[in-house]
C-alpha cells in the first residue's frame, strides 16, 4: 500500500471515543522514511491520539491507516506485538519498569523478541554507550536523574533497531538544558536513519532545530509545513 | 517457544517472587492462613469420619438358629449366608461359645446365676456373626437373611439381630457429621478464595504499569503471562509446603501429648502417617491451583490493551 517511502499513511482517519469525544477529524497525512517531524497544537487537540494510533494504542473509528505497510486498522489482536516492535516509543515519563535496573530495561525489549543471551549482551552495552549511560548501566530507575531516565527510555526503544521512534513529548517533564541533551540524542538517532515523530509544547526546540511541523487543532490538521515554526504563544 | 526462553520465564518468574517480596509476601501469608485453617478442619473431619467408621465397624449381625437344628442344616445355612455377595465373613457360634461370651459380659456375681446351665442344661442356641463389608448395609443383609429361612420349609433360623433402630441412629449421626465437615471444608476453600482473590486486586494495581510496558515494547501476551505463571505457582507451592509442614508437625505434637488422656476415653487419633500424604497433597494441589488462578485472573485483565 502506498509508495515505498512512506512508513506512516494516513488517510480519511476519525477516532471517536466511547464516551462520544471526537478526538479527530478525517485526518490525512503521509510520513515518509528518515523524516522528523514535530506535532504540535494546544492541550487536548488531539495530538496524543495521534500518536497512540501509530503504535495501535488505539484503533481509528474510520478510515485507512497503515504503520510500517502494516494495515492497522485491520491488524489482528495476535499481530499486534509483532507491528510494535518496529515502533519505538518515548514518553513524557519515561515508563521504565521501577525494578530493574537499566540495563534490564533496555535488555527486556530484546528478551522478547526472543533475541540470543550473547546478542542482548552485545547490543544492550551499544545502545547505553550511544545514549551515554554505559556506566550507569546497573542502576535502579530511582538512582537516575530525570534526563537519564529518559535516556535509557530512549536506548530501550531504539535497541532493536525499529523503523519510528513516537515520542510522545520527551522533553516535557525536564529542565531546557537537558532537554536539548535529548533533542541531540534524537536528532543523531534520526542521522543514523530513523524516522521521528515527536509531539511537543517547546516552541524553543521547533522554531531552533528546524524541521516538519504538523499542527493539529480540534481534531483536524491545520498546518503542515516543513522547516515550520511552533507558531502558538504559550 | 525456544528452550532458553522457556528457561526466562523461569528464571524472571522466580526473581519476581523476590523483587516483589511485600507483595509476595502478602500473597503467600494469605494463602497460609486459609490453607492452615483448611487444613484443621480436614485433620478434624478426617478424625471424625476415622472415628464414625469405628464405630460402624463394630456393627454386625447375630443370626441365632431354632434349638436342635442338624448340622446338615446348620452347614446350609452357613452356605447361604456366606454366599449374599455384602457378606464379608460368617462365623459358626456354638451354644457354649454363646454361654462362655454371655458370662464375660456379665459381671462375677450375676455370673454365679449361670451355674448349672452347662453343657445338655444350656438354654441357648447355636448361632452365627456375620460380618459385612459395608455396615451401613447391614439391615439390608439381615432381611437377605431373614429370605432365606422363609425359603426353607424347616424354618431353621429363629430371630436376626443386628441392633435394630440403634444401629440406624448411629448411621444418621455419623453421616450427618461427615455431612457437616464436608460442607465446612467447603466453605472455607470458598472462603480462601476471597481472602486471596483481595490479595489479587492489589497485586493488580501494582503491576497494571509493568504489563503495559511489557505489551508496548511488543512482548506477546503468552511470553507476559509465563512469568507470572511462575510466580503464581511458587508463591501458591510454597505457602502450601509452609502450611503443610505447620500443621503437620502442630499435629504429630498433639497427638503425642494427648494420646493417653483421650486412649482412655476410647478415641484414637487417626496417625500423622495415615493423613499427611492425604493433607499435604490436597493442599500443595490446592496451593498451586489457587496461585496459578491468582496470577492468571491478576494478569488477564490488563492483556486486552
Amino acid at each position: 500500500m502506498g509508495c515505498d517511502l512512506a512508513v506512516i499513511e494516513m488517510h480519511d482517519i476519525w477516532k471517536t471515543y466511547p464516551d462520544g469525544t471526537v478526538a479527530l477529524q478525517s485526518v490525512s497525512v503521509v510520513i515518509d522514511r528518515n523524516e522528523f517531524v514535530y506535532i504540535v497544537g494546544p492541550s487536548g487537540a488531539g495530538k496524543s491520539t495521534f500518536m497512540k494510533l501509530i503504535y495501535r494504542e488505539e484503533v481509528p473509528t474510520k478510515g485507512q491507516l497503515s504503520v510500517n505497510g502494516f494495515n492497522i486498522g485491520k491488524l489482528k489482536p495476535r499481530k499486534i506485538p509483532y507491528v510494535r516492535r518496529n515502533i519505538g516509543v518515548v514518553f513524557q515519563d519515561y515508563r521504565l519498569l521501577p525494578k530493574l535496573t537499566a540495563y534490564e530495561n533496555v535488555a527486556f525489549a530484546m528478551e522478547v523478541i526472543e533475541a540470543s543471551k550473547r546478542q542482548i549482551r552485545r547490543r544492550t552495552m551499544e545502545v547505553l554507550d550511544l545514549v551515554g549511560l554505559g556506566h550507569k548501566a546497573s542502576s535502579l530507575p530511582a538512582q537516575l536523574s530525570g534526563g537519564e531516565q529518559q535516556r535509557v527510555a530512549i536506548a530501550r526503544a531504539i535497541v532493536n533497531n525499529p523503523a519510528v521512534i513516537v515520542a510522545d513529548e520527551p522533553t516535557g517533564n525536564l529542565d531546557p538544558e537537558t532537554s536539548w541533551g535529548i533533542m541531540k540524542l534524537l536528532e543523531e538517532i534520526h542521522f543514523r536513519g530513523t524516522t521521528i515523530v515527536m509531539a511537543t509544547h517547546n516552541k524553543e526546540i521547533v522554531n531552533t532545530l528546524r524541521k516538519r511541523v504538523i499542527a493539529i487543532e480540534r481534531g483536524t490538521i491545520v498546518r503542515d509545513e516543513y522547516r515550520g515554526e511552533y507558531g502558538y504563544e504559550i | 517457544m525456544r528452550f532458553s526462553t522457556l528457561a526466562r520465564h523461569m528464571r524472571e518468574g522466580t526473581k519476581n517472587v523476590f523483587r516483589n517480596g511485600w507483595m509476595s509476601f502478602a500473597s503467600m501469608g494469605s494463602i497460609v492462613v486459609s490453607l492452615f485453617i483448611l487444613g484443621v478442619f480436614m485433620l478434624l473431619a478426617l478424625n471424625v469420619d476415622k472415628m464414625a467408621a469405628q464405630l460402624e465397624s463394630q456393627v454386625e449381625i447375630r443370626v441365632y438358629l431354632q434349638l436342635g437344628t442338624e448340622q446338615a442344616e446348620i452347614d446350609e445355612v452357613n452356605r447361604l449366608i456366606g454366599r449374599i455377595p455384602e457378606v464379608k465373613k460368617v462365623t459358626f457360634v456354638s451354644k457354649e461359645e454363646g454361654l462362655e461370651r454371655l458370662k464375660q459380659n456379665l459381671d462375677p456375681e450375676a455370673r454365679q446365676a449361670l451355674e448349672g446351665y452347662e453343657n445338655e442344661n444350656n438354654p441357648l442356641p447355636d448361632g452365627f456373626d456375620v460380618e459385612v463389608f459395608d455396615p451401613q448395609k447391614v439391615a439390608d443383609v439381615a432381611k437377605q437373611i431373614q429370605a432365606i429361612n422363609n425359603s426353607d420349609a424347616s424354618k431353621p433360623i429363629l430371630q436376626v439381630n443386628y441392633g435394630q433402630g440403634t444401629v440406624e441412629k448411629l448411621f444418621r449421626i455419623t453421616n450427618a457429621v461427615r455431612n457437616v465437615g464436608l460442607v465446612i471444608v467447603a466453605g472455607l476453600a470458598v472462603m480462601a478464595m476471597f481472602l486471596i482473590s483481595t490479595t489479587v486486586k492489589l497485586t493488580i494495581l501494582a503491576r497494571r504499569r509493568e504489563i503495559g510496558i511489557m505489551k508496548l515494547v511488543g512482548a506477546t501476551n503468552s511470553f507476559i503471562r509465563w512469568p507470572f505463571f511462575v510466580e503464581g505457582v511458587l508463591i501458591g507451592v510454597g505457602g502450601a509446603a509452609l502450611t503443610s509442614a505447620i500443621l503437620l508437625y502442630g499435629y504429630s505434637w498433639l497427638i503425642g501429648t494427648t494420646q493417653y488422656d483421650l486412649g482412655l476415653m476410647l478415641i484414637q487419633f487417626a496417625s500423622v502417617r495415615e493423613v499427611g500424604g492425604f493433607v499435604a497433597g490436597t493442599l500443595l494441589v490446592i496451593g498451586a491451583l489457587l496461585g496459578i488462578w491468582g496470577s492468571t485472573v491478576s494478569v488477564r485483565k490488563y492483556l486486552k490493551v
